[in-house]
């Protein structure tokens, strides 16, 4: 029984670290996918500088995603990441050509600094693609035999795998646009008005689109939604949905600048609840789950101590830092 | 493409190449946030303008390098699942959480920092800025700590069990982390990256003393980075030795390749200076040696007896040629530079340290010797603990993913690309940052759109040639500089 409990607070600081990333990397990746509609030299200053201090942080929560899943969780681990070998790839390369942008684009010649905002803009559409991508190949199952990922290298190009890509694509994107509406002013943030509007709407299509095609993949989806008596706890997620959807158009129409942001991360809570309940106690769907890929125990033990000190610790500094660099940004006081 | 190819073979390949270009940022920074440390502490303590100039300078770069080191660092950590997952799987109870306690203690202070190290001097105030600077320095600290634990269990495990899965387990904690080989690992390596610094550091100094020897930055850079050789390069020397004995006490063949011993000595060893080892014959073709020195340096005795790899079954053995001679690189690197500290070491005592121009031509040309010595370092302890991922314990064949030789060989040929397209771009920004020397008023990374045309572009001469009268000036007020 110990070792079932500490196996689920596991699952869920993992789940926990993937979600940090994904809302905190999500924005920034946002910002690199609309950057190609953001032309102006002086938007895209203002854009970069309103992440260029935190965007290092944002991504560390990736690194403690995958250290620790390979930590706690050693076999899910090994059998996901051979599984998904070409969108991890990808991904990564994509961040780097986005990382380094942030201070490439400001260290080269004027001429030349087109060529790192293309690296930021690709670099953030291939990783997010990536990551999306990954997701619905997690989702739409994994081939496994023994302790080993026995598909192939292209198993997790499909239809819905392409989907839930373009779905986080769009997602991210709405992110970026209301953390703009949030940290900018003026025309520029007009614009993220605009673009805010358009992507929500493209955002509750994908979710719809996503949350259609789910069940269909796997009878066991179907059931942990709409069979008595799951659904008493399956129904408020989609109520929920409409309710911050509502409350966001509201915030759009009456900008409130402070707020679309907060409530697009909370449809992303949502959209992640709805995954987790598919997903339980499943780590690789329908083949592992959280206690067969579990580390012993005194190995998550160990880890939990560290967890239990240093993440609100962490969590902590990093708020401090986001304070430091609060308010909106203007033009002429770049940090750059 | 890639059809027919070794898929381990090009797992390793992949793992070599991407961890090479990986270790050099962070050598760097780890060197660097220290140096930071130091210049602000000085800047902070002093008020010499001399000192927050050179923060600034070296901010710059240090922002450069350590997004690269970022980006690559990120790359490491998936390659673990993507490419070597039954290595994940078996050893993730015992170093997943080392690379845990890693990102929770060391990447994520950094992270949380850097952002205000980089742009809030002027928001947070000067001494919660230090506090900044203070807890990335210790940042990187912490890190080369868990890494280098993680990295030496698999070159010395200690304290483990097996599981009925195959998994290795820990058995005890305490004896996982401070497993024999981690105390010397991580001194040689903190130490390498303390010297890989002080060697930039000094021969952007010496670059720019040849150009102008009355520039207050560059003497007062020359000069620590100079003392850091002095001081560190023989502390680094006795270090690598101290290293190498707990390496034949507990990696005995890993010695016998760097050595060169294919063959066993009951009555003192050679030292093989130089040769060709001939891997397929088992033995070293137009060796140089010295008689007994071997035994006297191993064994510290002139007739001790060593073992060779003629006791060792010819699976179990190392690429001797690419060990043997990685290892004579990095020890050549090493004297050289003790000779570069003691040289310059001669010229101050002489009071000519910012004069004399071979000493500072010599010092340009070392700039790259401690990357050099830490890649050679990196290739020897890695290729000696072969054909092992865990010495002894688990082969490199078995620790791999389940791939395909194409996937595997794709994914490396992508790499490859991206990062000579990538960080070559990178090390040209460092290179031309580096070539504008540090002026007074010098800005960091948060002031600098007023001055960015400045120091980037060869435009950049004509507020360069104001900056170096205006450097001379304060140089002379400085009267001090070391």
């Amino acid at each position: 029984m110990m070792a079932v409990d500490i196996a689920t607070i596991w699952a869920f600081i993992i789940a926990f670290a993937v979600f940090v990333y994904v809302v905190m990397d999500g924005f920034d990746l946002g910002l690199g996918i609309l950057f190609p509609l953001f032309p102006a030299k002086a938007d895209r200053d203002v854009i970069m500088n309103s992440v260029a201090p935190v965007w290092d942080g944002n991504e560390t929560w990736l690194v403690l995603g995958g250290g620790g899943m390979m930590a706690a969780f050693p076999l899910a681990y090994a059998v996901l990441m051979p599984a998904l070998y070409t969108p991890m790839i990808a991904m990564l390369i994509g961040l780097i050509f986005r990382g380094v942008a942030f201070e490439f684009r400001w260290r080269t010649t004027q001429s030349k600094r087109n060529r790192w905002d293309i690296a930021f803009a690709g670099g953030s559409w291939l990783a997010t693609l990536a990551q999306g991508i990954a997701l619905g190949a997690v989702l739409q199952g994994i081939h496994v035999e023994g302790r080993h990922y026995a598909g192939g290298w292209w198993d997790w190009l499909t239809p819905f795998s392409l989907l839930t890509g373009l779905a986080l694509v769009v997602g991210y994107a709405l992110l970026g646009a209301t953390w703009l509406v949030l940290k900018t002013e003026g025309e520029l943030r007009d614009k993220a008005y605009g673009l805010s509007w358009s992507l929500l709407f493209a955002m509750l299509g994908s979710i719809g689109a996503v949350s259609i095609a789910t069940p269909f993949l796997h009878i066991q989806y179907a059931q942990r939604w709409f069979a008595w008596p799951n659904v008493i706890l399956t129904a408020p997620v989609p109520i929920a949905v409409a309710a911050v959807t509502i409350l966001l158009l509201r915030s759009l129409a009456k900008r409130q600048d402070s707020q679309p942001f907060f409530l697009s991360l909370a449809l992303f809570v949502l959209s992640y609840a709805g995954l987790g309940i598919s997903m339980y106690p499943y780590i690789v769907p329908q083949s592992i789950t959280i206690w067969q890929a579990a580390s012993p125990e005194n190995s998550q033990i160990f880890m939990l101590f560290g967890v239990a000190v240093l993440v609100p610790l962490i969590l902590g500094y990093t708020a401090w830092a986001y304070w430091v660099f609060r308010g909106k940004v203007r033009p002429e006081s770049g940090y750059h | 493409m890639f059809e027919g190819w070794d898929a381990v073979a090009l797992a390793r390949a992949q793992f070599a190449f991407t961890m090479s270009f990986h270790i050099v940022f962070p050598a760097f920074t780890i060197g660097l946030a220290s140096y930071l440390a130091v210049l602000e502490a000085l800047w902070l303590w002093t008020g010499r303008e001399v000192f927050i100039n050179l923060f600034n300078y070296w901010l710059k770069i240090f922002a450069v390098v350590f997004g690269m080191g970022v980006v690559s660092g990120i790359v490491m950590s998936y390659q673990f699942g993507t490419n070597w997952s039954a290595f994940s799987d078996k050893t993730g109870p015992v170093i997943g959480p080392l690379m845990a306690y890693e990102v929770l203690t060391a990447f994520f202070l950094e992270a949380g920092f850097l952002g205000v190290m980089l742009f809030g001097l002027e928001r947070v105030g000067h001494r919660l800025h230090f506090v900044a600077t203070l807890m990335v320095a210790i940042g990187t600290l912490i890190s080369a700590f868990w890494i280098l634990s993680a990295n030496s269990w698999m070159q010395t495990p200690a304290g483990y069990a097996l599981n009925a899965d195959g998994q290795f387990v820990a058995a005890d904690w305490l004896k996982v982390i401070f497993n024999p080989s981690f105390p010397y690992r991580l001194v040689h390596m903190v130490l390498a990256a303390y010297l890989t610094t002080a060697l930039v550091v000094g021969a952007v100094g010496a670059f720019h003393l040849l150009r102008n020897q009355n520039l207050a930055g560059p003497r007062v850079m020359f000069s620590m980075a100079m003392w850091m050789a002095t001081l560190v390069a023989p502390i680094q020397i006795i270090a690598g030795d101290q290293h190498g004995l707990n390496t034949l006490e507990h990696q005995p063949v890993k010695i016998m390749a760097m050595e060169g011993h294919y063959e066993s000595h009951s009555d003192g060893a050679p030292l093989i200076l130089f040769g060709w080892p001939n891997q397929s014959a088992g033995k070293v073709d137009y060796a140089v040696e010295v008689p007994k020195l071997g035994s006297l340096i191993l064994k510290h005795s002139l007739d001790a007896p060593l073992a060779g790899l003629d006791t060792v079954p010819r699976k179990d053995w190392p690429p001797v040629p690419i060990t043997f001679w990685s290892f004579r690189i990095m020890v050549g690197m090493g004297f050289l530079m003790l000779g570069l500290g003691l040289l310059s070491l001669l010229m101050r005592v002489r009071g000519t340290l910012y004069e004399q121009r071979l000493l500072h031509g010599f010092a340009v040309a070392m700039g790259p010797a401690g990357f050099i010595a830490v890649l050679a370092g990196w290739i020897t302890t890695e290729t000696g603990r072969q054909p092992f991922t865990v010495y002894g314990l688990l082969r490199t064949a078995e620790s791999a993913s389940p791939l395909a030789a194409p996937a595997v060989g794709s994914s490396l040929v992508a790499f490859v690309i991206v990062y000579f397209a990538v960080f070559a771009a990178g090390i040209i920004y460092i290179l031309r940052l580096m070539a504008a020397p540090p002026h007074p008023g010098e800005q960091g990374p948060s002031h600098d759109v007023p001055t960015r045309t400045a120091g980037i572009t060869p435009a950049a001469g004509v507020t360069s040639a104001a900056g170096i009268t205006s450097a001379a000036g304060a140089a002379a007020t400085e009267g001090a500089v070391r």
